[in-house]
Order: structure tokens, then sequence, then C-alpha cells
């Protein structure tokens, strides 16, 4: 079942056209991989489904809403329904990792504080982080336990479709094939579906059951990773040389 | 499907049959139901998830906590469940929680104290600190002419002087308005009209222009150096600079500190005309002192010295009010919060030195005889 569908999407930034007609389809418990060189749009494509950034035409349809003219009600059941990890983690500076992870809770719950600050502990837990982390501010912490507590935010509500972008960059490599497993265990156990921009060839290989290579502001190649190599994209070809 | 929970007893023992969801959206009412039923009569509780459609981590988490009571009160139980995404998830939660949630440490009164002033300590220590750099710069600038970054001089004049003009004048120009309205009222009464320009001269010249330029250059100018340098730091420009080897004082603060103590006695004589000018309106309408009238009294009664006093506290409240600002966008830490929270310490400090400077120059000059 498809769960996203882009269908001709068209994207520009005043005069400067990002996106020229992009089609994919995401089927559900899939982890779904946007590839592509520097400035090829992927991130833009990711703002644009999780409704950050409007398009020009064309639609995407996610988890059969379209996002285009969406009710502002819809858009708000759409989103808890969802999870998203910024490059940078996107912490909420003024907020403990606790507070930080505990807040969807808070907001669209009406669980007891108990039980809250249980969920928060196991979800501290699952992404590898300790307990004694949780009473830092975001600013007392490192770029790659940002990450983790940003990947146990987006986790709190156990969300069906998990949005990363570039979510290995900036984890050391042990912590980075952690990641990738508990991606995989994620998906397994929770049903998640999982889109991800990714230039971690390690991760890409391990972890991604379908990429996406945008390049030149369309959609080059669609389709699992095995059949890549017959591919005669420039982009392609560079990117995965080594191991083809 | 309807997402309930169903309670059947029977002879000796209890089923709680969950059915549906169970997340953590109707686990508050699960829970609350659970709490009010009564175990103690049955030797034996049957959990069965057998109806289950979705079951999430929090619900799980719910169900170790439940069945781990159990055990502590010894109560028999069983979990009846077909589904082998549910038993990982419940095996996934088992593994993963903890026993101990750590707590907040809450500081005493004294501990809290201690910690204010020690950091009121490091925070002073760090203002000698930059203070020194600063003037270790300049030392090296004296040497080397040639570093002084004049275009960056140039377009801090222009950004942070030159674009204030309109504010100051208008802020000036009212000054000068209320001061005289309100002047002119009491010295009707004796009929000492004429003095309305003495008033306004000395009071204006040597005391409001300086104050008030520098109020407003400190909220204006001062605030947007501390926002610019904290974001700065935070997205990691003054690092990056630093690696590349361009000094940040030499780059950013000087100029800021230079340009401005340039500026400010030309704004501070903008504000005496324009502040001059509004008190002549008033003069002119209610006193019926006429412009040239007034400008006659104004060359006997003021002495030029009156504006020397008001011009030379201009670089001194610039070279305040820039380097508060500065070193408050320096102080900002890796959060968007201390940006807000410096800025506004940044106006109120730079505020309160300048009007501190104010009075030590009132005492020393009276002292002088100036």
């Amino acid at each position: 079942m498809s769960i996203i569908s882009v269908n001709n999407v068209v994207t520009t930034f005043e005069d400067n056209i990002v996106h020229d007609g992009l089609n994919l389809n995401i089927n559900e418990g899939e982890i779904y991989g946007l590839l592509g060189p520097s400035g090829c749009g992927k991130t833009t494509l990711l703002r644009e489904m999780v409704m950050l950034q409007q398009y020009s035409s064309g639609s995407i349809e996610i988890l059969g809403h379209e996002l285009n003219g969406i009710s502002e009600e819809n858009a708000q059941k759409l989103r808890q329904k969802w999870g998203v990890l910024f490059q940078s983690g996107a912490l909420f500076s003024s907020l403990t990792l606790a507070e930080n992870i505990a807040l969807g809770l808070v907001e669209y719950s009406n669980l007891s504080t108990k039980m809250i600050q249980e969920i928060v502990s196991f979800k501290i837990n699952i992404v590898g982080l300790k307990q004694s982390d949780a009473n830092l501010y975001p600013s007392q912490i490192s770029g790659g336990m940002k990450k983790k507590a940003a990947l146990a935010r987006a986790l709190a509500l156990d969300p069906k479709l998990l949005f990363l972008d570039e979510p290995t960059s900036g984890l050391d490599p042990i912590s980075a094939r952690d990641f990738d497993g508990l991606i995989l265990k994620l998906r397994d156990l929770l049903g998640l579906s999982v889109v991800m921009v990714s230039h971690d060839l390690k991760s890409i290989y391990d972890t991604l059951d379908k990429i996406a290579v945008i390049d030149n502001k369309k959609i080059v190649y669609e389709g699992n990773i095995e059949n890549i190599k017959y591919e005669q994209s420039e982009f392609i070809r560079t990117f995965f040389k080594a191991n083809i | 499907m309807h997402n309930n929970l169903e309670i059947v007893s029977g002879s000796s023992e209890l089923t709680l049959r969950f059915v549906g969801e169970f997340t953590l959206y109707n686990l508050r009412d699960h829970e609350l139901k659970i709490k009010s039923a009564n175990f103690n009569p049955y030797n034996k509780i049957q959990i069965d998830l057998s109806k289950l459609t979705y079951f999430d981590t929090s619900a799980a988490i719910y169900l170790n906590k439940l069945t781990k009571s159990f055990e502590r009160e010894s109560i028999q139980y069983e979990i009846i469940c077909d589904s082998n995404e549910i038993n990982d998830t419940i095996e996934l939660v088992k593994k993963y929680s903890s026993a101990t949630v750590d707590k907040k440490i809450n500081h005493d009164f004294l501990e809290t104290v201690g910690k204010k002033a020690y950091d009121l300590f490091v925070g002073i220590i760090s203002f000698f600190q930059f203070l020194g750099k600063l003037f270790s710069t300049k030392l090296y600038l004296i040497k080397n002419l040639k570093d002084i970054r004049y275009k960056e001089i140039a377009f801090e004049i222009n950004e942070s002087a030159i674009k204030a003009l309109p504010i100051i004048s208008l802020t000036s120009f009212l000054i000068g308005l209320v001061v005289a309205y309100q002047g002119a009222y009491q010295l009707k009464t004796y009929g000492a009209n004429i003095f309305i320009v003495d008033m306004l001269g000395i009071s204006i010249m040597r005391e409001l222009a300086p104050i008030i330029t520098a109020i407003v250059i400190a909220g204006r100018s001062g605030s947007s150096y501390t926002a610019q340098i904290g974001a700065m730091k935070i997205t990691q420009e003054l690092d990056a600079m630093r690696t590349m080897g361009f000094d940040p004082y030499l780059f950013l603060v000087l100029p800021r500190i230079i340009a401005l103590m340039i500026m400010m006695p030309i704004l501070i004589f903008v504000s005496d005309i324009m502040a001059i000018i509004g008190g002549m309106i008033v003069a002119n309408i209610d006193l019926d002192i006429t412009v040239n009238m007034f400008i006659d009294r104004f060359l006997i009664a003021i002495d030029i010295k009156h504006f020397y006093v008001g011009i030379v506290k201009g670089p001194f409240f610039a070279f305040l009010i820039a380097t508060i600002g500065i070193y408050r966008g320096m102080a900002v830490k890796d959060d968007t919060q201390s940006i807000g929270k410096n800025t506004t310490k940044s106006v109120v400090e730079a505020i309160f030195a300048v009007i501190m400077c104010d009075a030590v120059f009132s005492i020393v000059f009276t002292n002088l005889g100036v």
C-alpha cells in the first residue's frame, strides 16, 4: 500500500527551477532513501513532504491527504502521525532532553506525568542515551547525542512515518551503525515507514529497501539498490563507483 | 473496529481483553479502568492481546509496568498473544525499560546563592579579560596602522550612526519641545520669559542631548551588536574566522567601537540642534520670543563650554555602549535563548553604565568649575 505518492511535483525558487516533475511512490513499511548530489533538492522535497514548504505544481499525497490545500485540522492530524528528525537535531534549547521528548506526549495525550516519565526513559534507552543525560540541556551535549535525542523526540508519539534528514551524518561509525540497526528494528516492530535523505553509503546499503536518485531536477532512478549498477547517470556512477 | 478494554470475570480468573488499537491516546482510559478493578478474589489474571490490531510502545511500557506490579503482589498472570510483532514489542520494552528514572536535583538556598555569587564573580573577571584583549588589540593597531579596517569602520558608521539620525532627531526635537513647554509655564508666572533660553541651552547641551542620544543608540545599535555577534557565535562564524586567522577583535569588535566613538559627538551635535529648535518653537508660540531674540540671548547667555561638555561625553558613552554590546554578544552561549537574555542585559547595562558615567562627569566638571 502506498503511503506517500509524489506526482509531477515542480518546485521553483524565483527563477530557479529545483524540481521539474518528480514522481515517486513510497509503500508502507519501506525504508526509502532520497539520494543525489548536493543542491539537487533532496532536503527541499523532504521539507515539502512535511509541509514546511510549498511546491509550485503537482501533488504530494501522504496517508491519503493531498498536501496542497489541506485543511488545518487534517494537517494537524497528519503531523501527529509522523516524526521528523532534522539534520542538526533542532532540539528546543530552553528545554532539557527529557522535556523535549515529553513535549508531544504532554500536549497531545492525556497520560499521567508518571507514565510520560516512563515512556520518556524508555525512548532515551532505545536510542542509546543514558538516563543521566535526561536532565541536560541541548547546549550541554555533543552533536551525536543531540541527534539521538532528536530521534527519541521524533519517536515519542510512536509515529507511523519517520522522516530523517541525514540521520547518520555527524555520528561516529559505531553510533551510525547502531542507528541503522535501530531504524531496521523499529520498522520491523512498529511497522514504521521511513523516508530518509542520506549520503552515508554504508547506511544506504544496510538499511534502504528502495531508493530514488534526484539529479538535474528529475528522478533519474527509482527502485532497489541492486539494480542501480545498470544506470548510466553521472552522479550514480561516481557515487557508487567504489561499490559496484 | 472499536477500541476497547473488556474486563471479564470468570469463576477463579479475571480476563483483561484489549480490543482494537491500544495506543498512547487511549492508554489513560484503560489505565483508569484497570486501576478500579479489584484483583483480590481471583487467583489468576489473563491478559488477552489476541484481539489487538495495533499496539504501540507506550502501551507496551504500561503493560510491562502492570505485569511487574502483579509479580510484586504475587498475583499469577498469563499473557495470551499469538502475534509475533506484539511479543517483540513487549520484549523490546522489557529490554530497554529502566527501573530508575533520574530525578532533577533540587538545589538548596545556600547552594543557589553561592552559585549565583560565583557566576557574578566569573562574569566580572571575563569582562576584564575582554577589556584586556581589547586594549592589547588597540595597542597592536597603534603600532600597525595599516591593519585598521577602514572599510568596516565606514560600514558601521553608516549602519549604526547615520541610519540612527532620523530617530535621534525626532526624539531630541520632542524632548526640546517638552522641556520648553514645562519651563515656559513656570517662567511665565515670574515674567522671566527670556530665561527660557538659558534654561534650554544649558540643560540640553550639557545633559539632555548626550543622554538621549546615548539611550537611543544603546537601544538601537548596542542591542544589534549583541544579537549580531551572538548569532555569529552560535553559527560558529566566529570560530571560522579564528581558524582562518582573522582576529574577530580586529574585524568585528574594534571597527564597531571606533565607528561609534567617531560618530557619537556628531550625533550629539545633531541632537543639540534639534532639541533647541524644538524649544525655540515653543518659546515663539508660548512666550512670544522671536527667533532673533532667542538667538541674541543664546549668544550672550550660553557659554561655549556647555557645548563642549556635552560633546566630550560622546566618545565615552559610545565606548561603553559598544563594548558592553559586543561583550554581551561574545558571552552568548550555544543556545538561542541566551541571545535574548544577553540582548536584554546589554541594553540595560549600557544605559546604566552611561548614566553612571554621566554622574561621574557631573562631579568632575563641577569640581573643576567647568
